[in-house]
């Protein structure tokens, strides 16, 4: 439950970039959660409402694009996401793995109005 | 009024990871390694650290940050009664620490007259895989009792460690632990993790540990 640390890094570079850009409000975040990354969107959520109250990102609508947990086998090559709990490969078992994505978390884009 | 896309690209620890680097960039130019020590709580983490300070002091002088969510100075106590330079950090609730607090951490420490800072994590196997301390090593404990299928469910804080330490190796025989299991599921987050299983109660082990903390913290003073 980190989630209230996260959120006001994300009002934080929101904010910042919003100001730069000269916006007069901002409208929209978008947000890449991998699946890995234990984040809960809910929590987050929760807490933007509560501190982006009074600043320049109050009511913007946040997005959140979530990226699945994609593994590579470095045996037979397979590629295969992650439904839920790790698991070996699925075409030959080999436990010899590349983590492709799922570890994103990064503020992608804000709407902004002038 | 139309609205306008700006992209932005920015990792959401950006701010942390800076002030990581800041802070490890402090703990270099004194010549001082330092351990991020993270567990779930019970895992044993003030325990290893005691008799980490008993192998290896007074030859290696160590401080100790201790993260505490709550205003309880249990550990750091039994650090200073150690007889070592202790820092208790309450983080208000929070479940993790971070580089702020750690950046402040390192102000309350005679930094120069140390050769080994250990930072005692909150109790938590979620929270604190996320945040960078600015620490050379990222340690994570996990204790037989706690199962062996902890690496399936916490994957994250199984990414990015250096070393593993499996502790209270002296239940196994009492709990069901299969090593391999356990063993498959950290190699497939962490391949080729360092692991050192050990019992502070017995002994068994510890050396190990303690040998590869000697080697770190002469390597960091060579440099």
């Amino acid at each position: 439950m980190h989630e209230l640390s996260v959120t006001e890094s994300i009002l934080n570079i929101a904010s910042r970039h919003a100001e730069q850009a000269e916006a007069k409000r901002v409208t929209d975040i978008h947000i890449v959660v991998g699946k890995l990354s234990s984040i809960v969107d809910d929590s987050i959520q929760f807490y933007w409402d509560m501190i982006s109250e009074d600043t320049i990102c109050a009511g913007a609508t946040l997005h959140f694009q979530r990226v699945p947990a994609r593994l590579a086998c470095l045996d037979c090559n397979a590629e295969f996401e992650l439904s839920a709990e790790l698991i070996p490969c699925p075409k030959c078992g080999s436990v010899r793995v590349k983590v492709l994505a799922g570890e994103e978390f990064w503020l992608d884009s804000i709407e902004i109005t002038r | 009024m139309s609205s306008i896309r700006v992209p932005v690209i920015e990792k959401i620890f950006n701010a942390n990871d800076q002030l990581a680097v800041l802070n490890r960039k402090r703990l270099d130019e004194a010549g001082v390694f330092a351990i991020n020590l993270m567990a779930s709580p019970g895992a044993g983490k003030t325990t290893l650290i005691l008799n980490t300070i008993r192998a290896l002091a007074p030859e290696i002088r160590i401080g100790v940050i201790e993260g505490d969510t709550a205003p309880v100075t249990i550990d750091a106590d039994k650090v200073l009664a150690a007889g070592m330079p202790a820092v208790q950090i309450n983080t208000g609730g929070d479940c993790h620490l971070d580089a702020p607090m750690i950046e402040q951490g390192l102000n309350s420490l005679p930094l120069k007259e140390l050769d080994l800072i250990i930072i005692e994590n909150v109790g938590n196997l979620i929270c604190p895989a996320a945040f960078q301390l600015g620490s050379h090593a990222n340690v994570l404990i996990a204790s037989v009792p706690e199962g062996d299928d902890k690496p399936y469910k916490y994957p994250n804080i199984y990414r990015g460690v250096q070393v593993l330490v499996v502790t209270k190796t002296d239940l196994l025989p009492y709990v069901t632990f299969n090593m391999d299991y356990f063993r498959q599921g950290v190699e497939m987050l962490s391949p080729g993790l360092v692991t050192f299983p050990l019992s502070c109660k017995t002994g068994e082990g510890v050396a190990e540990w303690t040998n590869w903390v000697r080697q770190q913290v002469k390597q960091k003073r060579g440099q």
